[in-house]
């Protein structure tokens, strides 16, 4: 399954909570910036299933005010998403 | 050894990382992809999108490129990549990849064998010659073109066919920066390096939003800024956007008026005594040209500038309708604003650095807006030396190495200009062809050059690696023009698009790390890399295309090489027109074992500063020489503010403004094949004022009408996004093909550059 990375932002004053909460789900590892209230979530799940559970579950945790999919990216390089396609 | 999920999920971040860039100022302890994975091989390759020049390592395995990572052993980006560097490599496997070569046949496209097709393209070209003459065809390339691509099409049309009917989309994107550096400087491309970054202590943005365009080097200067927080990065420009919003200072100037802004600048610095006289003593002259020079819209403009010498004191007293309060009239810019503009550029304790791109090449007066930046920066000296540096960016990967220094455009050769004898005789010598073979005259510009088609003086075009059923500005007359009988198309590219559209041959072409090439990025850097895994199907390289139809038309003694040698042997053949200390380009060995390297590469040693004897063997003296003018001298030229060719009015009332997002490259044929990007923004958009907006009852995602004199365009709105236009002005990106902007825009160009202003046209807006 995809290895999705994140641009997760707290509500204001609560990144440790945010960073705590994400890293404890299975599959999440979480890198917080340096200087400012955001927060870099990297999730890998083995199935889709896991993966729509992660998801529901992310959109529970009450400080996370915004979670922005950045990468998805497939290490046998599925392409997940649509794209363009034009033909002659 | 990590497993090949811990490096996928090391991208993941890195990506993340990357995108985070585009908020600016936050900063993360670890970017960096794991350095090794099972299976894979890292081989290097400069990123395939725009102008900086990223050095990448591409991760192989089995025969397909699977992950990226930046180069840290390149001094361009030190190992970081924006989000389109990250993924680029899922730009080679869309599903709708062009993989056989297709020919028009009875309204169909049919596929048909790459030899078949080549013949035909051979056929059709030597038909074309023969029944009308030789400047009846036309070659169309782009700064996307490697070296080798540029400089077998520049050695078959000028040196075999003869005729200068070869032009590049680099037209569209920095011949006014071309102009600017040869009127003030006469030789072409930047002084300074990226390195300046390092040294700046004040950086001004001249309509260039670096934050969605060059997003590497706007984190290298966020990063230089946070460890020195006396840095002033100040952002001027005519919309809002990600980069004013990390700007220390957001001054927002009128459209066009920047001409005013810049002079007012100037009268500030010689009023407060802010210049540096023994500079000025030594190193510059003052020069007028011809004023009221027109727009270009109408077919076979013509324009020729006349240099006049003038003095300082001529200078200054032009200099007298452009006080900060009368230049804020024009400009809407507050006189004190101009004049902390000024206080900045005139401190003589702080280095300062101008960077440009689009903003001020696509500008009705391009060259004009480039000579008096140049001028701020030579009233006060601020000029090559570490950390002073007017910089021109670059929109393509190689637009500098292959449209400006290997010469692909009408008037332009390898070395020097068409109408130059002795630039001829060189050519024809190292092309080993007849000095009368090469035409002394040039011919069209690209704006010319698709009005030439649709009148007929062209008959046929070979369009290689640009779009220009989507680029070109009044786009539905060259459209039309293109799909008129007795017209004859020749597209090469990687993925179907407009302008496949109206081919009457497709030839799939290699792309990118799928063979050998060489780039050229904004800092007069060369960057080569292999051939890195298979193109699918037929597909060919550009460069190969040209010598088999070369070989097919009887021009084969031009091009000996074999298919597993030619890069080199071009590359060995090419770089004899560069030779000398002001020039010398690096050797193919020393591309092959670095990143990158700069020329001036004289003895193998880069050139990071020219002009100044410190750093350049071609400077004479203890310090600063211009040796590109006779005089030695760098040219102030005195340029007036004129208004743009169209301005709103009351049937019209709004500025159109064009552009891009950070998130997709030009016309989005490649990033829209990237799932990710193409997801962050599947479609155009038009940003509108909040209280535009409010006024006209349009919420976010309505769908707006915007029409010009030329055309009408309906897209959602997009109110307090990541960009805000001033009221009265409207923005669209122009990456989807969809949704084509450039119905709307107008063919307006600078005269001396003859490059389209797409920033400035007159539109009506209306609620759908």
């Amino acid at each position: 399954m995809p290895i999705k990375s994140y641009l997760a932002y707290p509500v204001p004053g609560h990144a440790e909570t945010v960073t705590q909460a994400l890293a404890a789900f299975e599959g999440c590892d979480v890198f917080p910036a340096l200087n400012q209230d955001v927060l870099i979530l990297v999730t890998d799940t083995p199935d889709e299933p896991a993966e729509s559970w992660l998801e529901e579950q992310l959109a529970l945790v009450p400080e996370l005010q915004c979670l922005a999919l950045v990468s998805g990216l497939n290490p046998e390089l599925v392409q997940i998403n649509p794209t363009l396609e034009h033909s002659c | 050894m990590l497993s090949r999920r811990e490096l996928f999920k090391g991208m993941a971040m890195a990506a993340a990382a990357a995108a985070q860039q585009v908020f600016p100022g936050v900063l993360f302890a670890t970017t960096a992809v794991p350095p090794s994975a099972n299976g894979l091989s890292w081989k290097k390759a400069p990123c395939r999108f725009c102008g900086t020049g990223c050095g990448l390592l591409i991760g192989v395995d089995n025969g397909r490129a699977v992950a990226v990572k930046g180069d840290p052993a390149s001094s361009v980006n030190r190992g970081l990549c924006c989000v389109k560097g990250y993924h680029s490599v899922m730009a080679l496997y869309g599903k709708d990849r062009l993989t056989h070569a297709l020919v028009r046949r009875n309204g169909q496209m049919v596929k048909v064998p790459m030899q078949e097709a080549l013949d035909l393209v051979a056929s059709k070209l030597k038909e074309t010659i023969q029944q009308s003459g030789k400047d009846s065809v036309s070659i169309y390339g782009s700064g996307q073109w490697t070296i080798p691509d540029g400089y077998a099409a520049s050695k078959l049309f000028k040196g075999g066919i003869g005729t200068n009917n070869v032009e590049a989309n680099a037209r569209l994107c920095m011949s006014s920066a071309v102009t600017g550096f040869m009127t003030s400087f006469g030789l072409d491309e930047p002084m300074g390096c990226y390195d300046d970054i390092d040294h700046a202590d004040v950086f001004v943005l001249w309509g260039n939003n670096m934050a969605e365009m060059h997003p590497v080097l706007f984190s290298r200067m966020l990063e230089r800024r946070v460890t020195n927080p006396n840095i002033k990065i100040i952002d001027l420009a005519t919309r809002w956007t990600r980069t004013s919003m990390a700007a220390d200072r957001s001054i927002l100037f009128r459209p066009q008026s920047d001409l005013a802004v810049a002079n007012a600048i100037c009268h500030e610095l010689i009023r407060n005594g802010w210049t540096n006289s023994a500079f000025i003593q030594n190193h510059v002259s003052f020069h007028e040209g011809k004023i009221n020079i027109g727009y270009g819209t109408q077919d076979k403009f013509a324009f020729t500038d006349e240099a006049k010498s003038t003095s300082l004191a001529e200078f200054k007293k032009r200099l007298e309708e452009y006080t900060p309060e009368k230049v804020e009239q024009i400009s809407g810019v507050p006189a004190k604003d101009i004049r902390y503009l000024a206080s900045l550029y005139g401190d003589p304790a702080k280095k300062c650095v101008s960077f440009w791109c689009m903003g001020m090449n696509q500008h009705s007066r391009g060259t004009w807006i480039q000579n008096n930046v140049y001028n701020i920066h030579l009233l006060t000296g601020k000029i090559s030396t570490p950390g002073n540096s007017p910089f021109s960016l670059t929109g393509q990967p190689s637009a500098c190495g292959t449209v400006r220094e290997v010469g692909t455009l009408t008037n332009r050769l390898p070395h020097g200009e068409t109408t130059n004898e002795k630039d001829r005789q060189m050519a024809a010598e190292i092309w080993g062809v007849p000095v009368a073979n090469i035409p002394v005259k040039p011919t069209y510009h690209t704006v010319e050059m698709f009005r030439a088609l649709d009148r007929g003086d062209i008959k046929f075009m070979w369009i290689q690696v640009t779009n220009p059923m989507v680029t070109m500005p009044k786009l539905k007359r060259y459209r039309d023009g293109m799909k008129k009988d007795g017209r004859f198309v020749v597209v090469s590219d990687v993925y179907p698009t407009p302008t496949t559209d109206i081919a009457d041959v497709i030839l799939p072409s290699a792309f990118w790390i799928e063979r050998e090439g060489i780039f050229g990025n904004s800092e007069r850097r060369t960057q080569q890399w292999d051939q890195l895994v298979d193109p699918p199907g037929e597909a060919m390289s550009d460069t190969w295309q040209l010598i088999e139809v070369a070989r097919r038309m009887g021009h084969g003694k031009l091009f000996p090489w074999s298919r597993e040698t030619h890069v080199k042997e071009i590359w060995n053949e090419y770089r004899r027109f560069h030779h000398g200390p002001a020039h010398e380009m690096a050797t193919y060995e020393a591309l092959r074992s670095n990143p990158g390297v700069q020329w001036p590469c004289p003895n193998g040693k880069e050139t990071k500063w020219r002009y100044h004897a410190k750093w350049d063997p071609a400077a004479k003296g203890k310090s600063w020489d211009f040796y590109g003018k006779p005089d030695r001298k760098a040219w102030i030229w005195f340029r007036p503010y004129e208004p743009a060719a169209e301005s709103p009015d009351k049937e019209y009332p709004f500025w159109l403004n064009t552009g891009r997002v950070v998130e997709h490259w030009h016309t989005g044929s490649l990033t829209r094949r990237i799932p990710i990007l193409h997801q962050a923004v599947p479609n155009g958009y038009v940003e509108v004022n909040p209280n535009d907006a409010k006024r006209m009852g349009i919420r976010n995602g309505d769908r707006v009408k915007l029409t010009s004199r030329r055309g009408a365009l309906t897209l959602p709105a997009m109110i307090d996004g990541r960009g805000r236009p001033p009221e009265g002005m409207v923005f669209v990106p122009f990456f989807d093909e969809s949704l084509l902007i450039n119905e709307l825009t107008l063919d307006a160009f600078c005269p001396i550059s003859k490059q389209p202003d797409y920033k400035k046209c007159a539109v009506k807006v209306e609620r759908a």
